[in-house]
């Protein structure tokens, strides 16, 4: 389990193949990116994403710990930047490798699923009209209930 | 004990971070102390249902005890992924 919070860009090319390759007997490897797209209302300029630098780092292998106990999975990674980001800039990814692919997808969208909320980052578009904080959906928290 | 705030609600307290000396037993004891000292803590806590608590770097309830704690952080729901 391999979990990294951090400001930098990440390689996502080369972070998938060498979590693809590095396991044996693994039947599936699933990955998921998150991508900084325009605002709601458009003319994003750019996205600063404020974390807790406390807690980010726990938070985040909690989250990962849980999948690996409810799903039979080989290996986790987490990787979820902070700071500023513009349009098509990667936030974050999760892969997953399991023995079969129903526990990597499930696992993957339950990572995804509670990392959105129970992580601790905030993010904050900006545009030509000013700043303004990304509200949390109701339905990103109740995405959390399926698991 | 230190209290962080983050997000819109630092924005509105105006600080990132404070110490608090308080005989608090719970966080809801902490954010009425808070509130009463001032309207931009009034401000920043007037919708509880809108703010979430960590203590010690923990996601917690309100009505969490601060026995022993040192590290209080209030924020409004997360937006990570």
């Amino acid at each position: 389990m391999r979990v990294v919070v951090q400001e930098a860009p990440f390689d996502f090319g080369k972070e998938a193949q060498e979590f693809a390759s590095g396991h044996s007997n693994m039947g599936a490897i699933v990955t998921f990116t998150g991508v900084v797209r325009d605002a709601d209302k458009g003319g994003m300029d750019r996205m600063v994403i404020e974390h807790y630098p406390g807690m980010t780092q726990k938070a985040l292998e909690a989250i990962a710990e849980e999948a690996v106990s409810r799903w039979t999975l080989g290996d986790v990674l987490v990787i979820h930047r902070h700071g500023e980001l513009r349009q098509g800039d990667m936030i974050m990814m999760v892969a997953t490798a399991a023995r079969h692919r129903v526990d990597a997808f499930e696992a993957a969208e339950f990572l995804m699923d509670y990392l959105k909320s129970r992580a601790p980052f905030w993010k904050k578009e900006y545009t030509a009209d000013g700043a303004e904080w990304v509200a949390a959906k109701d339905e990103d928290e109740d995405a959390l209930s399926r698991w | 004990m230190d209290v962080l705030y983050f997000a819109w609600v630092r924005e509105r307290i105006g600080i990132p971070k404070e110490k608090v000396e308080t005989e608090a037993k719970s966080v809801a004891e902490l954010v009425e102390e808070l509130k009463a000292r001032e309207e931009r803590y009034a401000v920043a806590f007037s919708d509880l249902s809108a703010l979430r608590v960590a203590v010690d770097q923990e996601l917690t309830e309100f009505d969490a005890s601060l026995d022993g704690v040192r590290e209080v952080a209030f924020f409004p729901p997360m937006t990570g992924g």
